[in-house]
């Protein structure tokens, strides 16, 4: 119990600390010690799932399972070290005059309560309570993305509110209709529309409702993931917002809106015992993953191109948890762990990239490796990773949901090779130019804190090579329950 | 048959009728402040019918909702949106660009569309207010063409808070409403959306110099 109130606790509260000192002289630091208590917290509170098995919090109000709790030290991790980052990096662009001490204010309060919007997001029980977070995530995007107050970082966030809302809203109608279904079999109340209960009735849950609550959830929750064709925000909302930002919201928010939709999948296929929702999922996923790797060949922008990736990663993953089965579902719950580390740290890498170039287009970034060789190589290593080069962590998970779909869904081989061709060729063509080409480009004068980058791609490189048994085990557990 | 049905559930159905009615006219209003009334009036006609359900079937829960419906919708967040247009200075605001017959037969269309997917669910349903199940879906979709049509951020935004009214007409029709705490959770997001873009439309104006949203169409892939 202690953990968990210790971890929404310590983001509402640094946020408000934050919001009243003001942009002063410790804010940043403030900042990541909040992250830590967070991510002590998150931690702590896996060490007792590991002990005592799946919990119930706060009368039924919490779930911890192994599905979730791994999600959350990732997002609490994640949080921590883009706090890190973004110390250094928020500070530049103070000097460069990008943005003004109150400003810098919003972006650390707002930040503290996207983590925890995430993190209660993660870790409701509550079907509805689930959609608030959500929705109260949105939100704190919509002003962390409009930082700049540029005509492109208004429309991003006005677009990213117009599309996003919208789409919460198709989810507030599922989650009634899901409401609808479960309170003939559980009875009115609160009761109805915490996920356990959910799930210990699934069967009985009215199947044509559920399919139908379904398909606005996947729309709903879908757009916030970024499937094709409701994706048109992502790449605006990247680009336009501050790094860090960007970090964030690939590598955590996606798989939190990812996460909603795998747990409303369990609900419906156990309700409907038909394909319906898989087949949909399939669907949506190979359309994301072949519509991103085309469209990655025509960026220009080099934070574009990688949430373009981030958008291909979201098909590969809507596709392996629709497909399921042991071993899909398993790669499915790597593959997120993995990308959100990898496409976080090229973030990092490609923040310090674009302030020491002075632009995000890739044409006037050239040859990192000479301005600045950890930059370069940070970069390199992680374009290397998040293509699926072994032996990082992505080519297991990419191996194994490829392997998997060759046997169970043969008809979808090609459209996967030829989405993962074309997004090597892509990225491959555009980061090498940028890491080794020839510059003239000045040394920038401050260091870029790379300490974040290389963790987070060792533990990739790690995932790659060894899964520690703990994890294995909550992937394994989790797999069996997603199906 | 009409005099087997009570007289609470006529009058559900008339304001169901109200309701329906209110988001054609919101959808064919080109004035910013007639529009932000209409959206209050919609406000006032959700927390009767919810009042009367509530009255009708001894669900006290529902009084809360009514509470919560009639503060924020229809006082709390139309007088923020007068005081928006009033110091934006777009209160007379007429928006000329939108073609209103066409959009008024699109509406019917959906309509038609709603009432049919809401067939199957108000089969199944066992409240008294069912057959208003079909106007809940199709407010919610005449607010979404709403936010379609516009090219004005305010009445995008007037759209956006119109589904939300739909919405909780649809829980309400289909199960009496949702559990407290997600619409006290709901509430407070509508409630911070909208502060949210108070502060967003200002920034919208200083950068562009007005509220048309077609100034925000730069950015393609």
């Amino acid at each position: 119990m202690i953990e968990i109130l210790v971890m929404l606790g310590a983001p509402i509260a640094g946020a408000a600390l934050l919001a009243s000192i003001g942009a002063g002289k410790h804010a940043a630091e403030i900042n990541v010690g909040t992250c830590l208590v967070t991510f002590i917290a998150a931690v702590a509170l896996a060490v007792r799932v590991v002990a005592e098995g799946p919990l119930l919090l706060a009368g039924k109000i919490f779930f911890v399972d192994p599905f979730n709790v791994f999600l959350i030290a990732l997002t609490a991790f994640v949080g921590l070290t883009t706090s890190i980052f973004s110390r250094p990096y928020m500070r530049i662009e103070q000097d460069l005059r990008h943005l003004t001490p109150g400003r810098l204010r919003l972006y650390h309060s707002m930040f503290q309560v996207f983590n925890f919007t995430m993190l209660l997001a993660l870790s409701a029980n509550n079907m509805g309570l689930l959609w608030v977070a959500m929705e109260a995530a949105t939100l704190t995007t919509v002003l962390l993305i409009s930082l700049y107050r540029t005509p492109a970082s208004l429309e991003a966030a006005w677009k990213y509110f117009i599309l996003c809302g919208v789409g919460i809203a198709q989810a507030l109608f599922g989650t009634i209709l899901l409401y609808f279904a479960a309170e003939k079999v559980l009875g009115a109340g609160g009761g109805a529309l915490l996920w356990t209960e959910l799930d210990s009735v699934k069967g009985e849950l009215e199947p044509t409702v559920l399919s139908l609550a379904f398909v606005f959830l996947l729309v709903g929750y879908g757009t916030k993931v970024g499937l094709v064709p409701l994706h048109n925000w992502l790449p605006d909302a990247h680009a336009e917002g501050p790094t860090p930002v960007s970090a964030v919201l690939s590598g955590l928010l996606l798989n939190v809106a990812l996460y909603a939709v795998v747990r409303c999948k369990v609900l419906v296929e156990g309700s409907a015992q038909t394909s319906f929702a898989r087949t949909l999922m399939m669907g949506f996923g190979l359309l994301s993953l072949v519509t991103a790797s085309l469209l990655l060949l025509r960026q220009k922008d080099i934070k574009r191109l990688f949430a373009y990736s981030s958008i291909e990663h979201m098909g590969i993953l809507t596709f392996a948890f629709g497909m399921g089965g042991p071993i899909a579902s398993f790669a499915g719950l790597l593959h997120m762990t993995v990308h959100s580390l990898t496409k976080s740290a090229i973030f990092f890498a490609v923040g310090h990239a674009t302030q020491k170039a002075g632009t995000q287009l890739m044409d006037g970034i050239r040859g990192l490796v000479s301005i600045s060789p950890l930059i370069g190589w940070g970069l390199a290593l992680g374009a290397l990773a998040i293509l699926g080069m072994p032996p990082f962590g992505v080519f297991a998970s990419e191996f194994l949901i490829l392997t998997t779909a060759m046997h169970d869904q043969p008809w979808a081989t090609p459209f996967l090779l030829l989405a993962l061709g074309l997004a090597f060729a892509a990225v491959v063509a555009k980061v090498q130019p940028m890491v080794f080409g020839a510059t003239t480009a000045k040394r920038l004068p401050f260091r870029p804190l790379m300490f974040p980058v290389f963790a987070h791609l060792a533990l990739v490189l790690m995932l790659g090579l060894w899964i520690p048994p703990v994890l294995a085990d909550w992937y394994r557990q989790a797999a069996k329950l997603i199906g | 048959m009409p005099m087997n049905i009570p007289l609470w559930a006529q009058l559900i159905n008339l304001l169901a009728a109200v309701l329906l009615l209110l988001a054609f006219a919101m959808l064919a209003q080109r004035r910013v402040l007639t529009l932000i009334n209409l959206f209050a009036a919609q406000g006032f006609a959700l927390a009767c019918s919810t009042a009367i359900v509530a009255f009708a079937t001894h669900q006290p829960h529902l009084y809360w909702s009514v509470g919560l419906t009639l503060v924020l919708k229809v006082l709390v967040l139309p007088w923020l949106l007068h005081r928006l247009i009033v110091r934006l200075d777009v209160k007379w605001d007429v928006e000329g660009l939108i073609n209103i017959p066409t959009t008024m037969l699109l509406g019917i269309v959906l309509v038609v569309f709603a009432f049919n997917l809401a067939l199957p669910i108000s089969q199944l349903a066992n409240t008294v207010t069912r057959a208003t199940l079909g106007i809940a879906m199709a407010s919610v979709m005449l607010a979404f063409l709403m936010m379609i049509t516009r090219r004005k951020a305010i009445p995008q935004v007037i759209g956006f808070l119109a589904m939300e009214n739909g919405l909780f007409f649809a829980a309400t029709s289909a199960t009496y409403g949702m559990p407290m705490v997600v619409e006290l959770g709901i509430g407070l997001d509508v409630l911070v959306a909208m502060l949210i873009l108070g502060v967003f439309f200002f920034q919208i104006r200083e950068q562009f110099d007005s509220l048309d949203l077609q100034h925000l169409e730069k950015l393609k892939e």
